[in-house]
């Protein structure tokens, strides 16, 4: 299904992505506006990755039970809450809507 | 180097406790990721094995959803690369605590490691602070804490999954977006990256449905041009920024550790 070379495949592009930015900050100096503008790629990435795992499943809407449970953990986030109080609403509230029949 | 960042890092006693609420946030997700694996059919050294090699939340949940959904492990691979170019910008932006003083074979060896090391949640913790040596020491504690616990956490996930067929019912998806939007919102203080990421996740799900996986995510970076604004003096890029210019987004990220 998916085998060792795939693993190995996905392993080894995430390190040249991952060792990329610092070779090349070596190498050149990042000028501070270029710096700025990669701490707010950075906050920009991950806002995206959160909104579309919250919402999407695939190609599709994920259902109501998942961001509902993501968006009561992000006022908890807002209100400054535990990060494992955060991740645990998320899960409980999910889970009870989908209890209830809320899909 | 090494001593004076394990210093700092011992006085400050919020950066500890806030990486160890991470790192029991991120064991739960770690625990859901491999339950899903197995519970989807993948056998147990899939999830081992990547979160060892790949160690990257996201993509690991990316390529497994895609194989799982009946994709190709080369959509799989793909899927996850691409949900991974994030990785480049954030290299880039924490180039300054991968390295470390020292002989050159001992700077080689801390750059190696930290690359591995760079993540969502280890970018965001060293974003927090503008002083070299808080930067460092958030983002080594962070980063190399995070590798113990995720490599723990998922093969528990996967003996768990073995266990428990259905993961949706404990809501389990729910804690990867969950763990996101709590790194992700403290860095949205300054009004001009609030709007740009608004803006930019707002298109990466209005596109998903139209995307090949992982793509909609770097088409947010169209929000960025909501930090574009016309420049005052030519050479007012570079050095001397304070000055001339305004400070954009990047660095208005707060200094958090003292709540």
């Amino acid at each position: 299904m998916m085998p060792l070379l795939a693993v190995g495949a996905l392993a080894a592009i995430t390190y040249a992505l991952r060792i990329a930015g610092p070779l090349l900050a070596e190498r050149a100096t990042v000028p501070a506006a270029a710096q700025r503008l990669f701490t707010s790629a950075a906050a920009v990435l991950l806002m995206a990755l959160a909104a579309t795992s919250a919402l999407t499943a695939g190609h599709d809407f994920a259902g109501w039970a998942r961001p509902a449970g993501v968006a009561v953990a992000g006022l908890l986030a807002v209100r400054r809450a535990p990060f494992p109080v955060v991740v645990l609403v998320a899960a409980s509230v999910t889970a009870l809507l989908r209890l209830a029949g809320i899909h | 180097m090494r001593l004076q960042w394990r210093t700092d890092l011992l006085s400050d006693t919020a950066l500890v406790r806030d990486v160890a609420l991470v790192c029991l946030a991120d064991g739960i997700v770690g625990v859901s990721f491999g339950a899903t694996a197995v519970a989807g059919g993948l056998p147990w050294w899939v999830p081992v094995a990547m979160s060892l090699l790949v160690f990257a939340g996201g993509s690991q949940f990316a390529a497994v959803g895609v194989v799982l959904a009946g994709g190709s492990p080369l959509a799989a691979v793909a899927a996850g690369a691409v949900l991974n170019t994030r990785l480049f910008p954030y290299g880039l932006a924490v180039s300054d605590v991968t390295s470390a003083g020292g002989g050159r074979a001992r700077q080689w060896g801390t750059r190696l490691i930290g690359a591995q090391l760079v993540t969502d949640e280890s970018v965001a913790f060293a974003l927090r602070h503008t002083d070299p040596a808080r930067r460092k020491a958030a983002f080594w504690t962070c980063g190399a804490a995070l590798f113990t616990v995720w490599n723990i956490s998922v093969p528990l996930g996967v003996l768990a999954g073995s266990a428990i067929r259905n993961t949706a019912a404990f809501g389990l998806d729910a804690t990867f977006p969950a763990v996101l939007l709590a790194l992700a919102l403290p860095t949205l203080t300054d009004g001009r990256t609030r709007v740009a990421a608004i803006g930019g996740a707002g298109a990466a799900v209005a596109l998903t449905p139209l995307l090949p996986a992982g793509l909609p995510v770097l088409a947010a970076l169209g929000g960025l041009a909501a930090l574009w604004r016309p420049r005052r003096r030519p050479d007012a890029d570079g050095a001397g920024d304070s000055q001339a210019v305004r400070r954009p987004a990047g660095h208005a990220i707060p200094v958090r550790s003292n709540r």
